[in-house]
């Protein structure tokens, strides 16, 4: 899959080589620092573990989010500032159902279809979580993703398909106004209180489960428990990421994809239909958003308007830092992002992880504007 | 730039318009236009405040919020019109700037003995402090960024103002002890300054001033209007000073040379540097005068109230001052000045208002959700609705401005005075007579 290769990259050491190799100097320091505070046992290992830990499932639902907006970047060429309220999007719509299944004979119709905006039927009480309905979240899941989908559609018919040509600033200011509208209309109906919406997540020792399939763990692991929420996320990201692969790699939908974001005058000689591509553009990258948004009030078990809008900026970082345009790169980015936010936490206080996070992401724009792994050029 | 003609009359009309205002100069019908919407305006405002019974004293202290916000807005977004309108830097930091303006005048000013302390010098000083700082971090934040792309930048300066907010915001940074004193940001809850609209209170002492100020308040007491809402306006007319000076330096900046070198680089930035132009010095230039006077904005903004705090700065700011550019038309400083006061007066307060009239004939008790308003609606009671609608107002607010946005982008991205095409070139080589006489000669 990498055809970029061909590139003279050691003729000469530009600025950009030149900061490329002072981040990985820095990096290469702080891992060092990171061996030493864990030999000093200043740093317990399992800390370091859950940090790590975290940092993956961060970049699980951040890579999710990514694929889509770095779809939307390279095939409709804009930064897509709506994109965060597609997450969002997916989150209510998604638990909406929930509840309205899940809840049937147990709560009232209207906290249920309102996700308790005022303060009715309780998560737990309605049952809200994996082990206790499985089936209900899982029906959760794929109506997040089909109504966050269709959203993204009507959003395309009204707005972004009358500004195909009009370049990407005006796109990119439309796309906020879109962001504006989408978000507090769901404010409107759903207010604009945080709120929990999850039961607490079963967390059975890792070793019960390992010993259903009759395998036995180290001692270090087997004393851990797992949480059941997160470990869905992990499987259900996982998994669709595969899929998107395979899609992309083996299907020739995938193929003009991949053609369009990467000459998009070329992939028009060609004959690719481009309204089709665009089209399956904004389900992939829409499904996977309301997915993401849905899995993500999984995790964390709150619920609030802001959810996207928020996270957006991470996942232009993670965007960015895997060149803008790749959707190996996004995840890449993603995984780099995940581990940033999480593994900073080991030098700085927790509310100075996201400014790592973004400081990290403007070195990249300034100095490797095609991403970390530059080269690299396939979707 | 002092050797540029005095142009600022008679250069930005498009031929069309020429005809129809051939021997008025163009500041006048600017200033003309810019009355007429204002006093428009506010004669609706105030006959459909007094006709539904909103009363006079709301009615008025309404009217001076909406000048209030016109006059703030109109402040960033002229300082913005200089980055994206006349240079086409597509700068969404602008939250940050004005942060960093107003926290280094908070620090600046605040009392020694307060918490976090400050260094207790006189406004003024502050002032201008916020202004440099301002400056200076746009110089840092230009110099690398404006090697990017255009929607790079854009994620590059919205970056860097989350960074600002965030770590205005961080517990490591709230109070810091230097000496015996603890300095600092103060994290969530800011720090605590003496407001700049004490200027009003000080103006008051002048001579003249003084005088016409002591009328001011006596006429207001006789048809009914509360000192608070007087003092708010004379803060107010001090702001609107301000506007105008900002309008007449950025006119003068638009219209010589160094103007034209701006609107050639949003033009056709590789087309000017052929020109031999220093574009890069050009944009850095022009970058840091727009964040000192964005610092500038923001302390008159924010710096009226007496606490700063990092919540003022969400990024939202940022798009809420965009919004008004692209309603008044980007590239046009009476567009600036329009376009903020429509964005203060219809998109931001003007549901406000709405609300004031549905409260004061109405008896709308709105219900909890939009749940029990939708099925009242189903029974033939519209009354829970409405209530619900006026109670979720400022949810609304931002769908319509969200929408209006939207709507802008598809039909009118020039905005309202998009029309007007202000000439890059010192003489308007498009009404040049046909009549070949060797040429005139340039500038």
């Amino acid at each position: 899959m990498s055809t970029g290769n061909g590139r003279d990259r050691l003729s000469n050491l530009t600025a950009q080589e030149a900061v490329g190799g002072i981040l990985l100097l820095g990096i290469g320091i702080l891992a060092l620092d990171l061996i030493r505070l864990i030999l000093l046992n200043e740093l317990p290992f399992g800390r370091l573990l859950s940090y790590t830990w975290n940092g993956i499932v961060d970049s699980l639902y951040i890579g999710l989010a990514a694929i889509g907006l770095s779809m939307t970047y390279s095939i409709l060429r804009f930064a897509n500032f709506s994109h965060g309220d597609l997450i969002t999007t997916g989150a209510f719509s998604g638990w909406t159902v929930a509840y309205l299944i899940g809840g049937i004979g147990v709560a009232d119709l209207s906290s249920r279809l309102l996700l308790r905006a005022d303060g009715g039927a309780q998560p737990g009480a309605v049952g809200m979580d994996v082990l206790s309905a499985p089936l209900t979240i899982v029906l959760g899941l794929i109506v997040a993703a089909l109504v966050t989908i269709l959203v993204a559609l009507l959003i395309d018919r009204l707005v972004y398909r009358r500004l195909r040509d009009a370049g990407g600033i005006p796109l990119l200011i439309a796309s906020v106004g879109v962001a504006l509208a989408l978000r507090y209309l769901i404010a409107f109906v759903y207010t604009t209180d945080t709120r929990i919406v999850v039961a607490s997540p079963p967390q059975p020792e890792l070793a019960e489960l390992v010993a259903i399939v009759g395998l036995e763990l180290p001692a270090f692991l087997a004393e851990r428990t797992i949480n059941l929420h997160e470990a869905t996320l992990v499987i259900s990201a996982l998994a669709l990421i595969v899929g998107v692969h395979l899609l992309l790699q083996y299907t020739k939908l995938g193929k003009s994809m991949r053609a369009m974001s990467d000459n998009k005058d070329l992939a028009l000689i060609t004959g690719i239909p481009t309204e089709r591509v665009i089209f399956a553009t904004w389900v992939i990258g829409s499904g996977l958003a309301g997915v993401a948004g849905y899995l993500i009030v999984l995790d964390r078990g709150q619920i609030t308007i802001n959810l996207g809008w928020f996270l957006l900026l991470l996942i232009f970082a993670a965007v960015i830092l895997g060149g803008i345009g790749s959707i190996y790169g996004a995840l890449a980015g993603s995984l780099v992002i995940g581990l940033t936010i999480n593994l900073s936490l080991v030098w700085i206080p927790s509310d100075l992880n996201e400014i790592a996070a973004f400081t990290l992401m403007i070195i990249v724009l300034i100095f490797r504007p095609d991403g970390l792994f530059s080269g690299v050029e396939t979707a | 730039m002092s050797e540029a003609p005095d142009s600022n009359d008679g250069v930005a009309e498009t031929p069309g318009e020429r005809s129809e205002a051939t021997e008025r100069p163009q500041w006048l019908s600017d200033l003309l236009l810019i009355g007429g919407i204002v006093a428009a305006t506010y004669a609706a405002f105030g006959v459909i405040g007094l006709l539904t019974g909103v009363g006079l004293n709301e009615t008025v202290g309404f009217m001076r919020q909406v000048t209030f916000f016109a006059a703030v807005y109109a402040l960033v977004v002229l300082a913005l019109n200089l980055h994206w309108g006349y240079t086409g830097l597509f700068n969404i930091g602008v939250a940050g700037f004005m942060a960093v303006g107003v926290y280094t005048m908070a620090f600046l000013t605040a009392s020694p003995d307060g918490s976090p302390a400050g260094l207790g010098l006189p406004i003024p000083i502050g002032v201008v402090g916020g202004m440099i700082a301002a400056g200076l971090v746009g110089l840092i934040a230009a110099l690398p960024a404006l090697r990017v792309r255009a929607d790079y930048f854009a994620i590059v300066t919205l970056g860097l103002s989350e960074i600002i907010r965030l770590s205005l915001l961080s517990g490591s940074l709230r109070s810091v002890e230097i000496g015996d004193t603890e300095y600092g940001t103060g994290g969530g809850s800011g720090i605590s300054y003496t407001p700049v609209d004490s200027v009003v209170p000080w103006l008051l002492e002048r001579p003249v001033i003084g005088f016409a100020g002591d009328q001011l308040y006596a006429i207001g007491r006789m048809v009914g209007i509360q000192s608070s809402i007087i003092d708010g306006g004379l803060y107010t007319g001090v702001l609107i000073l301000f506007v105008i000076t900002f309008y007449l330096l950025l006119t003068r900046i638009a219209y010589s040379p160094f103007g034209r070198v701006l609107k050639a680089i949003r033009e056709d930035e590789l087309a000017a540097r052929s020109l031999g132009k220093n574009t890069d010095r050009v944009k850095i230039t022009v970058f840091v005068v727009g964040c000192a006077l964005m610092g500038l904005a923001g302390i008159l903004w924010m710096g009226s109230q007496s606490r700063v705090n990092p919540d003022s700065f969400m990024p939202i700011v940022t798009f809420y001052i965009f919004v008004a550019l692209i309603v008044g038309g980007s590239g046009s400083n009476t567009g600036s000045i329009v376009g903020a006061f429509a964005f203060a007066a219809f998109l931001w307060q003007g549901p406000r208002f709405i609300r004031a009239i549905v409260r004061a004939n109405v008896d709308v008790r709105p219900p909890q959700t939009i749940y029990d308003a939708v099925v009242a609606l189903g029974s033939g009671d519209p009354l829970p609705f409405v209530g619900y609608v006026i109670g979720t107002l400022d949810e609304l607010r931002f769908v319509l401005v969200g929408v209006v946005l939207i709507l802008l982008m598809i039909w009118k991205p020039d905005g309202l005075l998009g029309h007007r095409k202000e000439l890059a070139a010192a003489t308007d080589i498009t009404r040049r007579p046909t009549a070949t006489d060797g040429g005139e000669p340039d500038e």
